[in-house]
């Protein structure tokens, strides 16, 4: 049996990695949804914009609330950094709440005000998709640097909230090209390589800026044989990156032709990117929550308040997943129109 | 004591603004998917069982309504799981340990299982079984049900607390089941989730009137009507008897929380109802008061002469004149909402209809579920100051140090983005009730 010094070890370490899990399972699940928000501004045709609301309407409310998740394991088994935190990200905290309020209540009233209120509703869907989207690149700009003060960081922490946009927007085309057709699934090709671009160039900056703006993570990666053995990180996203580049144009042919296998590629490679990018931050955080200041063991609640999450964690979590699948699988394939009956 | 000027940056009274305005604005939203989770339920199951056509349009109709609300208490919520950390660091550092696991419990077994389900019952219909599609509304409702569950279990926590050791000044829980069901815990559940049911009646019903005295004749219509009439008619006497259990309950362990709810400034025996005063602080006694003689007493202790404590015996005791307006509105409401569904009820009796008159008071009762229960709401909270966690925990011990003026910013923009949703839900709510009297016109 562990003893009580094993638990107070092993636990926060557990409970960091269900953080971990449920953080990226945020930003890829809420990463397309949110995608998709940023994208309908550059749609004009009204029924496309319903078609692309109806390919994640049965998801967006479960996909946030992983960020719940995430947040609410930070708040209950990390509490002392979750102060720290959000009182440092306050002001990306509350526009990005903002964001998500006008961007989750657009789903309803864009459809259910009055006709003339409609596109006022379309563009606070945007707005707030836009909005929650670079707060969070924000936030985590804010936060992979420990919080720096100056302007040379909060530039930094734009840049992320940038890069994240374009990584949203990347993964929502994604998401489009695989749930539409015809038309529709024409300009998500269009839409996924122009946000392409932005994303490679992007996450280039931000891997140049990162260990130059913190010599911590210089020294993290730089270091031998770090440096080799991390190799495999920027190289694989790379590839990643080159997979994308050329399975777009080719899509786009076999799409006219009314083809569309494989088009589940580009998602998928944008999703492993963002494991990578995950990877990448928690090697060079890894075991501090607050940068410098606070390690997760620190921070973490009493081991028997994080036994019993864990007990409950344990049984629910599974349940969770296993529902989630099933709903993915009821709503399976191409999106049709989004209806009560 | 911050002089006057200063005191509108207080951080301290700006973060527990703020706090209020979120949790007062996230708290309308539950209160109505809670019941009408199981509304929905009830009108699918009616279907099922009939297989009249009313049923299904019934909940065709409300299904819109409660997606509405569904997501605005989502996102509402979302902002609360930010704000413990961000307006109350100290609450999560003195009490996280048992404060922490009832959060997490609650994201884990109710917010998943709704939201999930939730996609399957709104837009899952014709792509599964009608079988999982009750399943589904079943599981949506529970889940609501459950989420409530959670935080009134923290929430009564907060109010009487048990189950727990101070170790370093910060709470260990020592028994888990003491905790869940503590002394409170019955009466908060129970009072809560009855106020949700109040609140979906009269929004069933005040909807419905409105369409019947718009001239709409759906069969739907009046099932609805019929449904929240009734509704409200059981369910009121039940909550003035559960509401009174709440009060002893509340005498027992907040005795200053009475205290504060009577008017009472001086222990006394045989202490009057005081229906109306205006409590002042200052003389430590009600001005223009009308009370009835021994009535709180009788209520209270169920003696005519039994004694009640007053408010100067408390060195900490909530503000009298806010828990003392805010009772007497909660109480206020709850008569009208006694008055009215009786006599509705009473107009509905053996298939009749109901006068115009009666309509147009249901018409105008439509949101007073949520009057009611924000008071309730207020009594509860205001009255266990100034606790966060009854004779554990400060509010002003649990505060953030954020600045003033970054709280002031952003309460600013929270209660501007609130006054506008708030103005553009009820008046969805009465526009598809507009539109569906016109199917032509329906998307």
């Amino acid at each position: 049996m562990l003893s009580t010094i094993d638990l107070a070890y092993w636990l926060p370490v557990i409970f960091a990695g269900l953080m971990v899990v449920s953080m990226f399972a945020y930003v890829v699940l809420d990463g397309y949804d949110l995608g998709v928000g940023i994208l309908l501004e550059l749609e004009t045709d009204t029924k496309e914009k319903d078609k692309m609301i109806a390919s994640i309407g049965p998801f967006w409310d479960a996909n946030e609330t992983w960020l719940v998740l995430g947040v609410g394991l930070l708040l209950v088994a990390f509490p002392l950094a979750h102060g720290i935190i959000l009182t440092a990200l306050y002001l990306p905290v509350a526009l990005m709440l903002l964001g998500l309020i006008l961007r989750g209540v657009a789903f309803d009233f864009r459809v259910k005000a009055r006709a003339h209120h409609q596109p006022l509703w379309n563009r606070l869907f945007f707005v707030g998709s836009l909005l929650a989207t670079v707060s969070q690149g924000v936030m985590l700009g804010r936060y992979i640097t420990g919080f720096a003060p100056g302007w040379g960081a909060w530039g930094f922490a734009l840049l992320v909230g940038v890069s994240l946009a374009a990584a949203y927007a990347l993964l929502g085309a994604g998401w489009l090209l695989m749930k539409s057709t015809g038309k529709l699934q024409q300009r998500a090709i269009v839409w996924a390589q122009g946000s392409l671009w932005i994303a490679i160039l992007a996450t280039v900056l931000v891997s140049v800026a990162t260990p130059w703006i913190s010599p911590r993570v210089f020294a993290l990666w730089f270091s031998v044989p770090n440096v080799f053995l991390l190799a495999p990180v920027p190289l694989m996203t790379a590839i990643l990156f080159a997979v994308i580049g050329f399975a777009l144009p080719r899509l786009a042919q076999r799409q006219r032709n009314g083809n569309d296998n494989f088009c589940w590629i580009p998602f998928t490679a944008t999703v492993g990117i963002v494991l990578l990018s995950f990877f990448g931050l928690v090697f060079s955080i890894f075991p501090h929550l607050v940068i410098d200041q606070l390690t997760i063991w620190q921070a973490a609640s009493s081991p028997e308040a994080l036994l019993i999450m864990f007990c409950g964690a344990a049984i629910v979590l599974p349940t969770i997943i296993g529902y989630t699948i099933y709903s993915y699988y009821v709503f399976w394939g191409k999106a049709g129109e989004l209806s009560y009956e | 004591m911050l002089p006057e000027a200063t005191g509108l940056l207080d951080p301290i009274v700006l973060a527990r603004i703020q706090f209020a305005a979120n949790i007062t604005f996230h708290i309308l939203f539950p209160t109505i998917s809670i019941a009408m989770g199981w509304a929905l339920l009830f009108f699918k199951l009616r279907f099922n069982a009939t297989g009249e056509q009313k049923w299904l349009d019934a909940y065709g109709f409300w299904v819109k309504i409660f997606a509405l609300t569904f997501a605005l208490g989502v996102v509402t919520g979302i902002t609360m799981s930010f704000q413990f950390g961000t307006n109350w660091p100290g609450f999560m550092k003195t009490v996280g340990n048992i404060a922490g696991p009832l959060l997490a419990y609650e994201v884990l077994t109710a917010f998943f299982l709704e939201a999930t389900f939730l996609g399957i019952m709104l837009f899952g219909q014709k792509k599964v079984s009608n079988r999982i599609h009750t399943l589904a509304t079943v599981l949506v409702a529970g889940g609501t049900t459950l989420s409530a569950f959670w935080i009134i279990v923290l929430n009564s926590w907060m109010q009487t607390p048990v189950g727990f050791e101070m170790i370093n000044g910060q709470a260990h829980a020592t028994d888990w089941l003491a905790i869940i069901f503590n002394p409170s815990m019955p009466y908060h559940l129970s009072h809560m989730l009855v106020a949700s049911g109040l609140t979906v009646a009269f929004l069933l019903a005040g909807v419905s009137a409105f369409r019947w005295l718009k001239g709409q004749r759906d069969a739907s219509i009046m099932a609805s009507l019929k449904t929240g009439v009734f509704l409200a008619a059981a369910l009121i006497p039940l909550q003035i008897l559960i509401g009174d259990m709440h009060g002893i309950n509340t005498l027992k362990h907040q005795p200053a929380k009475i205290a504060a709810i009577e008017g009472i400034w001086h222990t006394e025996r045989g202490a009057p109802l005081t229906l109306f005063a205006l409590p002042n602080a200052e003389t430590q006694s009600n001005d223009y008061a009308i009370a009835i003689p021994k009535l709180a007493s009788l209520i209270l202790t169920h003696d005519l002469n039994g004694e009640l404590q007053g408010i100067s015996e408390f060195a900490d005791h909530p503000p009298v004149a806010k828990v003392f307006w805010s009772f007497r509105v909660m109480v206020g409401v709850g008569m009208l909402m006694l008055l009215v569904s009786w006599l509705a009820a009473w107009q509905l009796r053996g298939g009749k209809t109901l006068s115009p008159m009666v309509c147009k008071l249901l018409i105008g009762m439509t949101f007073s579920g949520w009057v009611a229960t924000v008071a309730g709401w207020y009594v509860t909270e205001i009255g266990r100051q100034p606790w966060l966690v009854y004779g554990v925990l400060k509010t002003s011990d649990a505060a953030s140090n954020v600045g003033g003026g970054m709280i002031l910013s952003t309460l600013i923009m929270y209660l501007t983005l609130y006054a506008f949703l708030l103005v553009s839900y009820i008046s969805v709510v009465f526009y598809l009730a507009k539109k569906a009297g016109h199917p032509a016109q329906e998307q």
